[in-house]
């Protein structure tokens, strides 16, 4: 009975002790649960979903002393800017968030940015690449994403490798991301000397590419760049692919880097997509999971292998959690000087955020890949890392068919 | 007299509510939920004075908000021009803009009226994505120092928030006013059978035009606010068809024709939206909750709340109008 | 081949799927003078009908479109009496607010089980290919269905007694309720065919390009035109209209960028509007 009652007494002290110790930390971001963006963010958010439920299990984030629990809140912002406002008010003042994450997209993120920046909130951005957003002064934007303009210079630079005859059609979505990377990549296009013979945007919510296609073929194009988001560019792949238009080389913005992309059968293959990363790179992580340990976790929980939006998602938990962990404490001043001061390569590669005052939080240290769609020797599509060439796990196939 | 009207005194209460409620203790989360329901006052307000006053059912009204935004925005971001001349600009320039549309669209009745309306909906919004000068789909962004004039974005969202109330204010006293005059009479005659109202010397086309243009001016205004608030603006944001659509149903909801059934009606339906967006387990199902409302308002109570209300106490039609 | 043609035979081939979208819309609102918002959601559970069926069934997608229009008419029985029925004579503000309130119920039911991620029908026919253009079997057998349906309409609607009804309550609902014609039967049953039209054209869609629940809003948007171009209670009149529709689409896009489509598309419907307010095809101005 004693002993009961000893065990009993230093249980209960243990409880008091972690009690003290143990302290929650909120999160706050919008995801576009339904509307146009809704299956990249919803990849995105799962990533923030997994690194949760793995700090978590492991105890919490450890800083100064303390244990922090990791808690969400969060809410459908509809694909949709109205609401975006009210609702990261909502998480930094009713939710208390100590800590916000960007909803999907370069314009929705820009809209939030209004918000956060006024209450001075750290917010890490993912999914928002364009450069606009961290050149208007902001403060407390942490960019995890490389910035849009590297998305199809790199496709350029492959494609001169292989074919610098190559004649090149751009044809993309009329929204501020693939603007944002078309513009500077059709000038250095032009400055390494390919011909681009066809250009043309097409409305965020386009369904029939009919038109544009034919214009495309009249063109006598060989390479087509562009696309946009997934509705768009899983639309226009297939279409290409109906009207049999002979291109060497398509590669189109984030769609085809969701696994839904193999759903599109004969017309997923060949398809290039600049990512921000891919299961297949093997960067030596020096904070964090490894890229295998990762697939292998997200894979197991959603049954589906993770997208680059899902490790952008659960590398934005990573760099903040290390930057707390510096920190010392979940301060936003200090935290913000240990992102400032971020320099480290995790499974999803170099973060370095740039500190200049005109362009603060831009992403200087990550690098984008090409991914193809390559039939594997079942015949199934499976997606190969081609770029950059020492990083490569297969060759780029060109032409396509 | 207008000053004679106590709901004057009623919509000058709301105004002052609205100004004070997140002052007070610095409720910033408070203004942001009441700034959407002032907007929501605003459209709908003036969406009555088409189809609660005249009887022409405008389903593009979202237009004048969108171009209002964008004209405003442009004068801000590419002129640095000042907020306020901005707004007061745009008002104008989209009044301008509906007068000459409503000289050509207004010539149509029912339901063909209400399809050119949506015909130039789509074609206004179609243009703008392919505007040059106003970003095209992108749209425009609006810099960090735009806010500077007004004291950085913190303090400008706050002048912005008072001058959307500001403007509900303007649109409610707008409603009563024209309601109370001659136009307005002239107006309610059109609405309920305009071959009489011809016939007795109502000059209808001119009236229509004019209704028309004057139900531009506040949406406009407040276009220009909230983008600015908002920092960005695109078409997709700027034109949306379902916010055209809702205004419709806000007015339903409330009761048409009257002044205080539109500000009624606004305001619950965003509140309710609002709510069932946030809350946890309804989110899901908040489109199918709000069309089941809003079937059960028009098959039980077609004149709306209000029109409820006058049911229930006939007296209120004399304080609430 | 030159460009033009091929964008032309495609803006043929599309058009004629618009014409069968806009038939429905077209003989509710010439019928009943009720103008069905709940059109553009209909074409989408057509798109998502289209969907599990041949999911299902796996047998080809064009033999579905006889349980889909059966499909669609129960459908439209159901929204008749749910939503239409006390709204008919009311003013014409009443219908668009209780359609529109089906609206939202089913674009918010579709949202909470499919969200609004874009889905695909796996199902292609192979094309012909002239030249370096090629028009895909989909697309030949997605117009040809529409006009044979379009075609099956309009003989129901000369040669049967219910099809001879639903005109005469058309033209002159009181008088057809003086010759003893039930009008509220006629009515449900031209509801229910127009229900099913939209549900046919949003089935055919399904097999053209990929959708999502919001999907039929586009197609909702281009019926008004077509249904406009047409003349309200024209049904084959909107068949020919939604072709010149696509006719036109092909017929501009080699010269212009796509995005200002819309605007020539819209600016001619409310110029038609203001110049021809019954209808192109109609010169009776009752």
């Amino acid at each position: 009975m004693k002993r009961f009652a000893f065990i009993a007494l230093l249980l209960s002290s243990c409880f008091i002790a972690t009690a003290f110790s143990q302290q929650t930390i909120t999160l706050g971001f919008t995801v576009s649960r339904t509307g146009a963006l809704n299956v990249d963010s919803v990849e995105q958010y799962r990533g923030f979903e997994l690194w949760r439920d793995q700090v978590n299990a492991a105890g919490g984030i450890k800083a100064g002393g303390k244990n922090y629990k990791v808690q969400f809140a969060s809410y459908d912002d509809e694909s949709n800017s109205k609401r975006v406002q009210q609702l990261y008010t909502r998480l930094i003042l009713e939710d208390k968030a100590d800590f916000l994450f960007s909803p999907y997209s370069s314009s929705l993120t820009a809209t939030a940015a209004v918000v956060t920046e006024q209450n001075e909130k750290i917010m890490l951005t993912t999914g928002a690449a364009e450069e606009k957003t961290y050149k208007l002064g902001n403060q407390c934007l942490y960019q995890m994403f490389a910035p849009a303009t590297q998305y199809l210079t790199v496709a350029i630079d492959a494609l001169k490798a292989k074919d610098p005859k190559a004649t090149v059609a751009f044809v993309y979505e009329d929204a501020s991301f693939s603007v944002a990377v078309v513009t500077p990549a059709k000038a250095y296009a032009q400055q390494q000397g390919f011909n681009v013979v066809f250009s043309e945007a097409y409305a965020p919510n386009t369904t029939d590419f009919g038109a544009i296609i034919d214009k495309v073929i009249g063109s006598k194009a060989t390479v087509l760049l562009g696309g946009g988001h997934y509705a768009d560019g899983s639309t226009l792949a297939r279409q290409l692919y109906g009207h049999k238009v002979p291109l060497k080389m398509i590669t189109l913005l984030v769609a085809p880097d969701s696994p839904q992309w193999a759903e599109l059968g004969d017309a997923a293959v060949g398809v290039i997509v600049p990512s921000q990363w891919e299961p297949q790179s093997t960067f030596k992580a020096q904070y964090g999971p490894s890229g295998a340990d990762f697939g292998k976790a997200y894979t197991a929980k959603y049954n589906t292998p993770p997208s680059y939006e899902s490790a952008g998602g659960y590398a934005s938990g990573l760099i903040l959690q290390r930057a707390i962990e510096q920190a010392g404490g979940i301060d936003t001043a200090k935290v913000a000087a240990a992102l400032n001061a971020t320099d480290v390569t995790t499974f999803y590669g170099r973060t370095k955020f740039s500190t200049q005052p005109s362009e603060h939080g831009l992403q200087v240290g990550h690098a984008i890949f090409l991914a193809q769609w390559q039939k594997d020797k079942s015949g199934k599509p499976v997606k190969q890392v081609i770029w950059p060439l020492a990083g490569k796990s297969a060759d780029l196939v060109y032409p396509i068919h | 007299m207008i000053l004679r009207r106590p709901l004057l005194w009623l919509i000058l209460l709301l105004a002052a509510l609205f100004a004070w409620l997140p002052l007070h203790g610095n409720n910033v989360s408070l203004r942001e939920d009441l700034i959407l329901v002032a907007l929501a006052i605003i459209l709908t307000s003036n969406l009555n004075l088409m189809i609660g006053y005249t009887g022409y059912v405008n389903f593009g009204h979202i237009v004048f908000y969108g171009l209002g935004g964008y004209v405003g925005v442009y004068l801000m971001t590419v002129r640095g021009w000042h907020l306020v001349p901005s707004a007061v600009t745009a008002g104008f320039a989209v009044s301008l803009m509906a007068l000459l549309f409503g000289l050509g669209i207004l010539r149509l009745r029912g339901a063909y009226f209400a399809l050119a309306t949506i015909g130039v909906l789509v074609a206004v919004q179609s243009f703008v994505s392919n505007f040059e000068p106003w970003g095209r789909s992108t749209g425009m962004y609006v810099s960090f120092e735009s806010y500077a004039p007004l004291g950085g974005p913190r303090h400008a969202l706050w002048t912005t928030y008072f001058l959307i109330v500001a403007v509900m204010a303007l649109s409610l006293i707008l409603s009563l006013g024209i309601k109370a005059s001659k136009f307005g009479l002239g107006l309610f005659a059109i609405r309920e059978d305009e071959d009489a109202a011809i016939v007795l010397g109502v000059n209808a086309t001119i009236y229509k035009a004019i209704i028309y243009s004057v139900s531009a001016f506040l949406p406009a205004v407040a276009g220009t606010l909230m983008f600015f608030k908002n920092g960005t603006i695109d078409p997709s944001i700027a034109f949306e068809f379902m916010l055209s659509l809702e205004g419709i149903v806000m007015l339903m909801l409330g009761g048409q024709g009257t002044v205080a059934g539109s500000a009624l009606g606004g305001g619950l339906y965003e509140r309710l939206r609002s709510y069932l967006l946030t809350s946890p387990r309804l989110s899901e199902f908040h489109l199918v909750i709000a069309g089941a409302l809003l079937l059960l308002v028009i098959r039980l109570a077609p004149g709306g709340l209000i029109g409820w209300l006058y049911r229930l106490v006939p007296r209120s039609r004399e304080v609430i109008e | 081949m030159s460009g033009i043609f091929a964008s032309m035979i495609d803006g043929l081939l599309i058009g004629s799927v618009y014409g069968l979208a806009a038939m429905g819309l077209s003989l509710i609102w010439g019928v009943m003078d009720v103008i069905n918002l709940t059109h553009g959601a209909m074409i989408a559970l057509g798109m998502f009908g289209m969907y599990l069926l041949f999911n299902a069934t796996a047998i080809n997608a064009y033999l579905l479109l006889a349980p889909m229009i059966a499909g669609g008419l129960i459908l439209g029985v159901i929204i008749y009496w749910l939503a239409v029925n006390w709204v008919v004579d009311r003013p014409i503000l009443m219908s668009l607010l209780s359609t529109f309130a089906v609206n939202m119920m089913v674009i918010g039911i579709g949202t909470a089980i499919w969200s609004t991620s874009p889905y695909n029908v796996d199902f292609s026919v192979p094309g012909i290919t002239v030249g370096e253009y090629t028009f895909t079997g989909n697309h030949m057998f997605a117009a040809l269905s529409a006009v044979l349906i379009a075609l099956l309409l309009e003989m129901f609607l000369r040669r049967t007694r219910t099809g001879k009804a639903i005109r005469a309550v058309a033209d002159n609902r009181d008088a057809a309720e003086l010759m003893g014609i039930s009008s509220t039967r006629v009515l449900m049953v031209a509801f229910a065919i127009g229900i099913a039209l939209a549900v046919a054209s949003g089935a055919l869609v399904s097999t053209l390009f990929p959708f999502t629940i919001l999907s039929g809003a586009g197609y909702q948007l281009k019926s008004f035109v077509v249904t406009v171009l047409a003349g309200l209670g024209k049904p084959f009149g909107a068949l020919v209209a939604g072709v010149l529709l696509g006719l036109l689409e092909g017929a501009v896009s080699p010269f212009i960028a796509i995005s200002w489509i819309p605007l020539i598309e819209f600016g001619l419907f409310v110029l038609v509007l203001i110049v021809f307010p019954r209808g192109i095809f109609s010169r009776a101005t009752a």
